[in-house]
């Protein structure tokens, strides 16, 4: 099952309820993958304030999918590149599971992939949802 | 084949409930399964009974009841998306002190799991409107 995230964090709830979504397959114990492209991968920058536009900050809820099992979180490359932005304007975190725990080096929370890439996992999935 | 809808888009605003209630009826018509839909989004606005639409236009909340109670096809609201754009049953609308409900009647509502399971028992979940 894919959740592909494709809007920008606070402009509209479907960003926050497609986190939901994801949270709720998680919960089915299902093979869940999250992915972030166009303007959804604003939603992993860091650092967000909301303060100032009365709108609860939701974002850092995303990084606890990481203890749901969903494994890394895909940003789509070229959707990074044509926004300006590049990896270390995102989250700097990391995955503790039991098995990489285990193994000494932690993985990082977010992977970039291509295009290509992104389309290819499309492709293979059962299940794809867009937000 | 079993199909799931998922709507994400409120009445009369966009095509996508129409869509949807379209594709549901060929869904039946063609003898196929309709396991359920699944209203998320502004899509849980297709289940408040309160909608009065112009007599001369199609009435698309219920044309949804209609299509629950005659083809026993299981309609279930997201409770969340439904409380925060003021959809509620008489449970919820007691629950949170509110001075009525208007869910339509053959709606539901129920958690996002439901959208879950759908996208688990079905060959096909067909997405309608974002």
């Amino acid at each position: 099952m894919l959740f592909l995230h494709h809007r920008a964090p606070h402009g509209s709830v479907v960003a926050q309820e497609g986190l939901d979504a994801v949270l709720a397959a998680a919960a089915f114990d299902q093979n869940v993958t999250v992915a972030y492209l166009d303007d959804g991968v604003f939603q992993l920058v860091h650092g967000q304030d909301t303060s100032s536009i009365g709108i609860k900050n939701f974002t850092p809820a995303i990084r606890a999918l990481a203890h749901y099992g969903v494994g890394q979180l895909l940003v789509e490359q070229e959707s990074l590149s044509a926004r300006g932005l590049a990896r270390q304007d995102l989250v700097d975190a990391t995955i503790e599971t039991d098995e990489t725990a285990a193994r000494g080096p932690q993985v990082p929370l977010i992977r970039l992939v291509t295009r290509a890439e992104l389309s290819a996992l499309m492709e293979a999935q059962d299940v794809v949802l867009s937000f | 084949m079993i199909f799931g809808i998922l709507v994400n888009s409120g009445p009369y605003q966009h095509q996508a409930a129409d869509s949807a209630y379209q594709f549901a009826r060929a869904i039946l018509d063609a003898g196929h399964v309709l396991h359920r839909v699944f209203f998320y989004h502004d899509g849980v606005n297709n289940g408040t009974r309160l909608t009065s639409a112009p007599q001369d236009d199609r009435q698309i909340v219920e044309r949804w009841t209609r299509l629950a109670l005659e083809q026993g096809v299981d309609l279930v609201l997201c409770v969340a998306a439904a409380q925060r754009r003021g959809v509620v049953d008489a449970d919820e609308a007691e629950r949170h002190g509110k001075d009525g409900d208007n869910l339509a009647p053959g709606f539901r509502i129920s958690g996002l799991g439901q959208l879950i399971e759908t996208a688990i028992e079905t060959d096909r979940l067909v997405t309608f409107g974002a």
